[in-house]
C-alpha cells in the first residue's frame, strides 16, 4: 500500500483567540503549532495499514516541524509546498496538492482531515478527488482495508452507516478513528534524517478572499463564585436540573 | 432563484430561513440512499444564483462535492451574507472570518443555530441516477448505554484535574444523581481515561444541556466551542486564574476532588 496524508500546520490557541494587529490573522508569537486531531488520527491510521506512509502539508517553511512530527509517529517521508506564510483558500490548496501528486507514483489512499482546525472549509480533500477522478467518503470513524476495497463507518447520530469504495480512493476521517500515540525519542532521532521534499508551488488568484477575522462577542464573561455544595446545589435547583 | 437542500430537519428549516432573504427559494431533496456525489452531480446542474444548504455533515459534504464539480469557491458555515461578503465561522465558532466569494453560482452552507427556523414549504424530489460512486450501503444501530452526551440535559465533565481514567468515579456520581451524561476534555482522551465519544469540543461533541459542569478543565477555546451550547456553565478548579472562568457562569474555586464528592453528597441531604 502507499498512502498519503495531508496535513496543515496550525496555532495551538489557548484560552483566548488574539488577533494580530491587522486583523488578518491570529497572534502566534507566543503559541505553539500543530496539526487538528482528525489529522494525527489520519496519520496513525495510516501507520496501522501498512506499507509507504508520505505525509504532505501546504504551509510556510515552519511546516518542516509538523511534517517530521509525524515521521516521529512512523511515516516514512514528507512533501513541503512551500509557502512565503501568505493565506491560500481551499481551491488553490487542493490544486496544488493536485499538481504536486502528478509528480508521485499513484497512491492506493489519501487521508486528509474531515475538516481544517482553522479554516474549516469541508473541502479539499473532497476537491482533491474530483481533480484526480478518485471515489471519496468523508467523515470517517472507522477503515477496514479490505482486497482492493475499502470499507468505512461514518456516525450519525447514534448509529453508524457503512460505506465501501474501490481502490485507489480519498478518505476524510474524524478523531475517534483510533487513538494516536505518542512519538517515542528513537522515533524522534529517525525522523530527522527521513527524506522531505520541498516544492514552491505558485498562488493563484483567490476566489474565497479574507478580508479580516473578528473575535465573536461573549468572550470575557465574570463567573459568580460559589462558596461549597450548598449554593452550588441552590443553584442546580434554580435551574430545575436538582 | 436560490436553490436550498433540506433533509427535514431543524437544521435545514433555518438554512432555508437563510436562503429565503436572499430571494426566492426552491427548496430540494433526494430519494433514496445517501449517494453524496450523485446528489451533488445533480444539484449542481441546477440553474441557481445560490445554492445553499445547512452546516450539517450532510450539507458541508454535498456543497463541498458541487463547489468541486463547478470549480467554484465554497464558504462554509456561513452566519450572514451581504452582497459577494460572507461572515463564517473558524475553529469550530471561537473566531469569524469576513471573505469575498467570488464566485457563480454561490455556495454555501448555513452555520447551525445562527438562524431562526421557518416553514420549508413545498419540496421537490430530485432524480439523481447511481453514477456507481460511494453511497450509504447499511445503517448500523449503536447499542449506547445511559444518556447520550449531545442531548442530555446535565453534562458532569472532567479534565486533566481528575488526574486518572479511576478518578472518574467521583465524576460518574454525580452525573449518575442528577441523570445526566458524563464528559471530558481531550487530555483525557488522549490519555485514554475516556473513550472519544465522552470528548466535548471542536474534534468532539457538541453539547446543549441546560448545566454543563466542568471539573478541572482549563477552558481552551477548542473546548469551550463544545460547551457553549449548554445554557449555564458550572466551573469547578483549583485555580482561580483559570480561563473557563471567562466562559463560566458559575464556579467553585477548589480541589475537585473533595468538591464533587461534596455536591454528591449534598444533593442525597436534600433529598432526604
Ligand atoms: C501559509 C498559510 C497561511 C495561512 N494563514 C491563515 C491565517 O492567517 N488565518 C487563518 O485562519 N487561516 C490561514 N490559512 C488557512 C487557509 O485558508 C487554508 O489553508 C485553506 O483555506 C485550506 O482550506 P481549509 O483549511 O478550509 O481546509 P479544509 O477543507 O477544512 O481541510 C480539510 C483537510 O484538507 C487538508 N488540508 C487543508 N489545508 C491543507 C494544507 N495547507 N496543507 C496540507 N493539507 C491541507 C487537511 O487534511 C485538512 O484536514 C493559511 C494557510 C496557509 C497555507
Ligand atoms: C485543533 C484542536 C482541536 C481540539 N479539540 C478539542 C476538543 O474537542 N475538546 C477538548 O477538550 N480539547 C480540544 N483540544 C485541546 C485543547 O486545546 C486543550 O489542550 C484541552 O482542552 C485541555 O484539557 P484540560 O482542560 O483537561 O487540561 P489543562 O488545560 O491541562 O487543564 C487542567 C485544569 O485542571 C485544573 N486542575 C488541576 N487539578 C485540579 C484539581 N485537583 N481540582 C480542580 N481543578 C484542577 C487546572 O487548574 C487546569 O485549569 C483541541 C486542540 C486543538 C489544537
Amino acid at each position: 500500500m502507499r498512502i498519503l496524508v495531508c496535513v496543515k500546520r496550525v496555532p495551538i490557541t489557548g484560552g483566548k483567540m488574539v488577533l494580530a494587529a491587522d486583523g488578518q490573522a491570529l497572534e502566534t508569537k507566543h503559541l505553539g503549532f500543530t496539526i487538528s486531531p482528525h489529522e494525527e488520527c489520519a496519520v496513525e491510521e495510516a501507520v496501522r495499514i501498512g506499507g509507504e506512509v508520505v505525509v504532505l502539508a501546504l504551509g510556510p517553511a515552519e511546516a518542516e516541524e509538523q511534517l517530521r512530527d509525524q515521521m516521529a509517529i512512523g511515516a516514512d517521508r514528507g512533501i513541503l509546498l512551500r509557502t512565503n506564510g501568505e493565506e491560500w483558500d481551499a481551491q488553490s490548496t487542493a490544486a496544488a496538492i493536485v499538481d504536486a501528486l502528478r509528480a508521485e507514483e499513484p497512491f492506493d489512499l489519501i487521508l486528509f482531515g474531515n475538516e481544517s482546525a482553522d479554516a474549516a472549509g469541508f473541502q479539499v480533500g473532497i476537491r482533491v478527488a474530483h481533480a484526480l477522478g478518485l471515489p471519496v467518503v468523508t467523515g470517517l470513524k472507522k477503515i477496514e482495508v479490505q482486497e482492493g476495497r475499502v470499507r468505512c463507518e461514518r456516525d450519525v447520530g447514534g448509529a453508524r452507516d457503512v460505506y465501501e469504495a474501490p481502490l485507489p480512493a480519498v478518505l476524510t476521517v474524524l478523531e475517534g478513528l483510533n487513538l494516536p500515540r505518542y512519538p517515542s525519542v528513537p522515533g524522534r532521532l529517525r525522523a530527522k534524517s527521513k527524506p522531505l521534499a520541498v516544492v514552491e508551488p505558485v498562488r493563484p488568484e483567490q476566489r474565497l478572499e479574507k478580508l479580516r477575522l473578528v473575535v465573536p462577542e461573549g468572550q470575557g464573561k465574570q463567573a459568580e463564585i460559589l462558596e461549597g455544595a450548598t449554593q452550588v446545589v441552590a443553584v442546580m435547583q434554580s435551574l430545575g436540573v436538582a | 432563484m436560490i436553490v436550498c437542500f433540506v433533509e427535514g430537519d431543524e437544521l435545514s428549516a433555518q438554512a432555508v430561513g437563510f436562503a429565503r432573504a436572499l430571494g426566492p427559494v426552491r427548496a430540494v431533496t433526494f430519494a433514496g440512499a445517501y449517494q453524496p456525489a450523485a446528489w451533488a452531480a445533480a444539484l449542481a446542474a441546477q440553474e441557481a444564483e445560490a445554492i445553499v444548504a445547512a452546516g450539517s455533515d450532510r450539507g458541508n459534504e454535498l456543497l463541498a462535492h458541487v463547489a468541486a464539480v463547478l470549480d467554484q469557491p465554497f464558504a462554509a458555515n456561513v452566519v450572514a451574507l451581504d452582497g459577494d461578503t460572507v461572515m463564517r465561522v473558524r475553529w469550530g465558532g471561537s473566531l469569524l472570518e469576513e471573505a469575498r466569494l467570488h464566485g457563480a453560482p454561490k455556495l454555501l452552507t448555513v452555520a447551525p443555530h445562527t438562524q431562526p427556523a421557518v416553514e420549508t414549504g413545498e419540496v421537490e424530489v430530485l432524480d439523481a441516477p447511481d453514477d456507481g460512486s460511494p453511497k450509504a450501503l447499511e445503517r448500523v444501530e449503536e447499542s449506547s448505554g445511559g444518556v447520550s452526551l449531545r442531548d442530555a440535559k446535565v453534562v458532569v465533565s472532567g479534565g486533566r484535574g481528575v488526574g486518572s481514567a479511576e478518578g472518574f468515579g467521583v465524576i460518574e456520581e454525580l452525573a449518575g444523581l442528577l441523570g445526566g451524561a458524563v464528559g471530558c476534555s481531550r487530555v483525557v482522551t488522549s490519555a485514554g481515561w475516556r473513550p472519544h465519544t465522552d470528548q466535548v469540543g471542536q474534534t468532539g461533541t457538541k453539547i446543549s444541556a441546560d448545566l454543563y459542569i466542568a471539573c478541572g478543565i482549563s477552558g481552551a477555546t477548542q473546548h469551550i466551542a463544545g460547551a457553549k451550547g449548554a445554557k449555564k456553565i458550572l466551573a469547578i478548579n483549583s485555580d482561580p486564574e483559570a480561563p473557563i472562568l471567562a466562559s463560566a457562569d458559575y464556579a467553585v474555586i477548589g480541589d475537585l476532588h473533595e468538591v464533587v464528592p461534596a455536591i454528591s453528597a449534598e444533593l442525597r441531604r436534600v433529598r432526604g
